[in-house]
């Protein structure tokens, strides 16, 4: 049987996923792909994670390699110019031809720029592919401010991009809100009070006139120039007021587009030439253009379906959507403009918590039409869910979107959905299908993931994929794995219970009674914090020192070349000029890079493993104690210098920041822990953003707990108000017992109470009413580790035999000489591995 | 970077002693110039393993500094940078086919850690 020669132009998402469907269809086809860009296809949904140091090799899709795998015939960089539609020929830039039966187009789509005279300049960008990115990044490196000019998804991402970048961003946006066609005015309008809180400036209703180029000293900037008259000045300006299908090609050869634009399409994905298909955003169906990866990969299903026999049909697709705009959670699900007749709404509003939330409903007030959700997206699944589904809603629709504090229903169990329910839109996947693959022997998130494809494209259905695979292994009866590696078979609050249960106070014992095998850098790490919240032995002891991450077992922080640095104890950070010139002193005598930390400490680096003693002992010396910045233990507790010195003070913050410092250092965590004390409301130690919080108010302390700075910034939340002394730690002390006995391996305060049932009322019920009759016990522990701490740091110089670890080689006193430095603003910093060959080179 | 062929000498040689080695744990000894990572593992037959100390991943030397354990019985340490796994035995990078680290034939004799003839 002869084989089908199926080209395919373009290599962007939708391309890829005709080309890898095809290949695993059985059809009979010899297939040729050609993609404009240098590089297979990329993830162009995560293109933002670009400036956030995510490198082009972690976004691409495929690899060259898997693609000859395939036995595809794949060309990058060479893009078609022609079709020749009689002699069934494609041409390219490069002068290559080839031949097709059947010719798929997946063109993609072109960023509009809109015609205003200027910005052809060369600092105005568009933001579209990888190659952008990098102008735009080369362009923005001298460069103070940046303008995108168009406030819809796509400009909200670049504007994202530019903010990351470190500039300080506009938005200037032609209609009167942002994201217009997906959210309501309410939703447009919370979600421009939120993103102006991120320093990002919006200009709404603003018409750019023209641009124009000025040139003062040494550099180049542009100008603006609006249509009522104000003009703003800028370095970089991102075109991103939408896109135009890229049908340039289809056009040249006679294909039918439609009046503005798109290869019009039929229900089979072909175009007017029936051996020509279109797919993804250069196709037209039904005077649509499908601008989302969803609707991309059906269409380039029902293509393949096409050759496979099977005639499946497009029969349009669901626009709904859920995102993260510069960390802003925005959902808008069918019809969030409430304009199906006789359509209700039901309006949340919250200006202090900045949550907005719309939900509209048929008239009878049954089903589900649409959704605006702008801060709060928690609600988004099930909202989908009853309106793709038609399930009917509860008799108050309103308890959909309320807080549940306010009596707002319960999320849609997993249970409670059809099988025909859609769970990962990327994909296709349905409940059905999830189900089928445990059917056929999934037995793990994991298994369902790669048989289905289920949450490898975005991924916004992870949670509810989640949700659904357990709950359906749960009513088989099989066991969800929750275990913390190969080694044991129970969670780390499992074996925190058992080591406690047995008193056992070593691996060895735990894993030959509990577990198999010899542990690894997952279950080992874990059981040494178990142990040492239980028991607080050195954790040097010989029984213990496998178990410690490299950042524990040297007592300081492991950095890229190998060396260390170090972080002593500076409470409350507080220090007095003496210290301060020890530290000075240290630094210098053994070249060491100071930095000033967020946790109000001096971080020293650069130190090689050899030479950690002798600074250390220098540093205990002068009265120093170890700061275990490299442990998952309380590391900082930061303070503002409240009444003492204040004028707005009404409490002495330092004071209770040192003796909070005092009272919990060394105690071992499940992650590490971090705190602060503001002296008075104006929170200048950034109490909020910390494990464990304190504010002072007239009257006391008031009490904040799990926040989160980091990757996932929290608030805190108000835990108790105007504590005294006595109570404020005793209540610490419960919360950080009952914290460490009941988290997951490395799991924040914060995430531990997002994950807790019950939430912060019942942290409340088992804190201040001891509702579970545990809090004598807590207490008692805390006090045993308090009563039980030891400066490791000293307990480790004063042992010759501990001693010998800090050597480079246990046979020569010589240093590593991989380990080199070169100068920067006056201090050593890291040798890049070409500097360090040049070098030793130079030396050799 | 250093592979077991740079070692010059096909002798037997002293790394050095039993109480220099940390159990359950790594050392590392310059032999030669070049940074061989040594573990000792009482319980395990043979007690002693040694690959080369440079992470060719995290490019450092480093290795003998990470966490020793098992995948599925096969004995492997964990980089302390970036956590691959290599195996004590072959050297091999559990993640990655294409990365391999020089391993070395060690023994435990006596109170001595020799190192034996090379291992290809």
């Amino acid at each position: 049987m002869s084989l089908i020669n199926v080209v395919v132009i373009g290599n962007g998402m939708v391309g890829h996923h005709y080309v890898d469907q095809l290949a695993g269809s059985g059809v009979a086809a010899k297939i040729t792909v050609i993609g404009a860009e240098p590089r297979p296809a990329y993830d162009r949904v995560h293109l933002s994670e670009f400036f956030a140091g995510r490198k082009p090799e972690e976004l691409a899709l495929t690899t060259r390699e898997h693609y000859k795998k395939l036995g595809v015939n794949a060309h990058f960089g060479d893009a078609v110019v022609a079709i020749d539609r009689d002699a069934k020929v494609v041409t390219t830039e490069g002068g290559r031809t080839f031949r097709y039966d059947k010719l798929v187009m997946a063109t993609g789509s072109y960023p509009f720029v809109p015609p205003i005279p200027g910005a052809n300049l060369s600092n105005c960008l568009v933001y579209r592919t990888i190659d952008d990115l990098g102008m735009i990044q080369a362009k923005s490196k001298n460069a103070k401010i940046g303008v995108v000019v168009g406030g819809g998804l796509l400009g909200l991402e670049a504007a994202n991009a530019l903010q990351n970048l470190g500039l300080q961003t506009h938005v200037v946006e032609f209609a009167p809100g942002l994201m217009g066609v997906q959210l309501d005015g309410g939703g447009s309008t919370m979600l421009r009070r939120k993103i102006e809180a991120l320093g990002v400036q919006v200009h709404t209703s603003k018409a750019t006139q023209t641009i124009e180029e000025t040139h003062g000293k040494g550099n180049t900037r542009l100008v603006m120039n609006f249509a009522d008259g104000e003009t703003l000045a800028t370095d970089v300006i991102v075109f991103s007021a939408g896109i135009r299908p890229s049908d340039q090609l289809a056009k040249d050869c006679g294909l039918e587009v439609g009046p503005r634009g798109g290869i019009n399409i039929d229900y089979h994905c072909r175009t007017s030439d029936s051996d020509i298909f279109a797919i993804g955003e250069c196709a037209l169906y039904g005077g649509m253009i499908f601008g989302l990866v969803a609707p991309g990969y059906r269409m380039a299903e029902v293509a393949v379906s096409q050759l496979s026999g099977e005639h499946n049909s497009f029969k349009g697709a669901d626009m709904s959507t859920k995102l993260k705009l510069l960390g802003v959670d925005v959902g808008s699900i069918g019809d969030s403009h409430g304009k199906t007749d006789g359509a209700i709404s039901y309006t949340f509003s919250d200006e202090r918590e900045e949550v907005y939330k719309r939900l509209i409903v048929s008239a009878d007030g049954k089903t589900a039409l649409g959704a605006v959700l702008v801060g709060d997206c928690s609600d988004y699944d099930t909202l989908l869910q009853y309106y793709l589904n038609g399930i009917e809603l509860p008799a108050n629709p309103e308890a959909m979107i309320l807080p549940a504090s306010e009596g707002g229903a319960p999320l849609l169990g997993a249970a409670a959905l059809p099988a025909t329910a859609t769970i990962c839109s990327c994909h296709n996947v349905s409940k059905g299908d999830i189900i089928s693959a445990i059917d056929g022997g999934g037995c793990s998130l994991a298994d369902v993931k790669s048989c289905t494809a289920a949450s490898t494209g975005c991924g916004g259905c992870a949670a509810l994929l989640k949700n659904v695979v357990d709950d359906e292994m749960a009513a088989r009866g099989m066991e969800v794995n929750t275990a913390i590696c190969e080694h044991f078979n129970f969670t780390r609050q499992e074996l925190f219970h058992i080591a406690k249960v047995e008193s056992i106070k070593s691996f060895e014992d735990l894993i030959k009674h509990h577990g198999t095998g010899r542990g690894c850098e997952i279950c080992k790490p874990a059981v040494g914090s178990i142990l040492a919240s239980l028991w607080n032995d050195y954790i040097l002891e010989e029984k213990h020192v496998g178990l410690q991450d490299t950042n524990d077992t040297f007592l300081a922080n492991m950095q890229k070349n190998g060396t260390y640095s170090i972080v002593p104890r500076i409470p409350g950070g507080e220090i007095t000029p003496d210290k301060l010139i020890v530290l000075g002193e240290v630094g210098k005598k053994y070249n060491l890079y100071t930095k000033i930390t967020g946790g109000q400490r001096i971080d020293l680096f650069g130190a090689r493993v050899e030479q950690l003693p002798d600074i250390w002992k220098e540093l205990i010396d002068a009265g120093f104690e170890t700061g275990h910045a490299y442990g998952k233990a309380l590391r900082t507790v930061k303070s503002c210098v409240g009444s003492t010195w204040c004028r707005y003070g009404v409490q002495d913050s330092v004071s209770m920041a040192i003796y909070v410092e005092d009272r919990y250092k060394g105690l071992r965590s499940p992650h590490k822990l971090k705190s602060a004390v503001s002296g008075c409301t104006r929170e200048c130690a950034e109490a909020q953003s910390k494990d464990f919080g304190v504010i002072a108010t007239e009257h006391g302390w008031n009490l904040y707990l799990c926040g989160n700075g980091g990757m996932k910034p929290r608030h805190a939340d108000l835990f108790a108000t105007d504590l005294d002394d006595e109570t404020l730690i005793k209540y610490i002390d419960r919360f950080l017992m009952f914290y460490v006995r009941t988290a997951d391996r490395l799991q924040r305060t914060s995430v531990w109470l997002d994950n807790l049932e019950g939430g912060l009322d019942y942290l409340k019920e088992v804190i201040i009413d001891d509702k579970l009759g545990i809090c004598t016990e807590l207490e008692a522990q805390m006090n045993s580790i308090v009563g039980t701490y030891q400066c490791e740091w000293k307990t480790t110089i004063e042992d010759p035999e501990k001693l010998k670890r800090f050597r480079q080689f246990v046979n020569s006193d010589a240093a590593d000489k991989r380990v080199v430095f070169v100068q920067e603003r006056g201090q050593p910093r890291p040798a890049t591995e070409e500097e360090t060959d040049q070098l030793l080179a130079k030396s050799a | 970077m250093s592979t077991a062929e740079n070692i010059q000498s096909n002798e037997t040689q002293v790394i050095c002693q039993r109480n220099d080695l940390i159990a359950n744990s790594g050392i590392c000894a310059l032999i030669d110039g070049q940074q061989v990572a040594v573990f000792y593992l009482p319980e395990e037959e043979p007690p002693v393993y040694a690959i080369g100390n440079w992470d060719p991943l995290g490019k450092a030397n480093v290795l003998s500094r990470g966490i020793v354990g098992d995948i599925q019985g096969q004995l492997v340490v964990a980089s302390p940078l970036y956590k691959q796994h290599f195996d004590l035995i072959t050297g091999q990078c559990v993640e990655q086919d294409e990365i391999k680290v020089p391993a070395y034939n060690v023994e435990l004799i006596g109170e001595q850690v020799i190192l034996a003839n090379r291992n290809s």
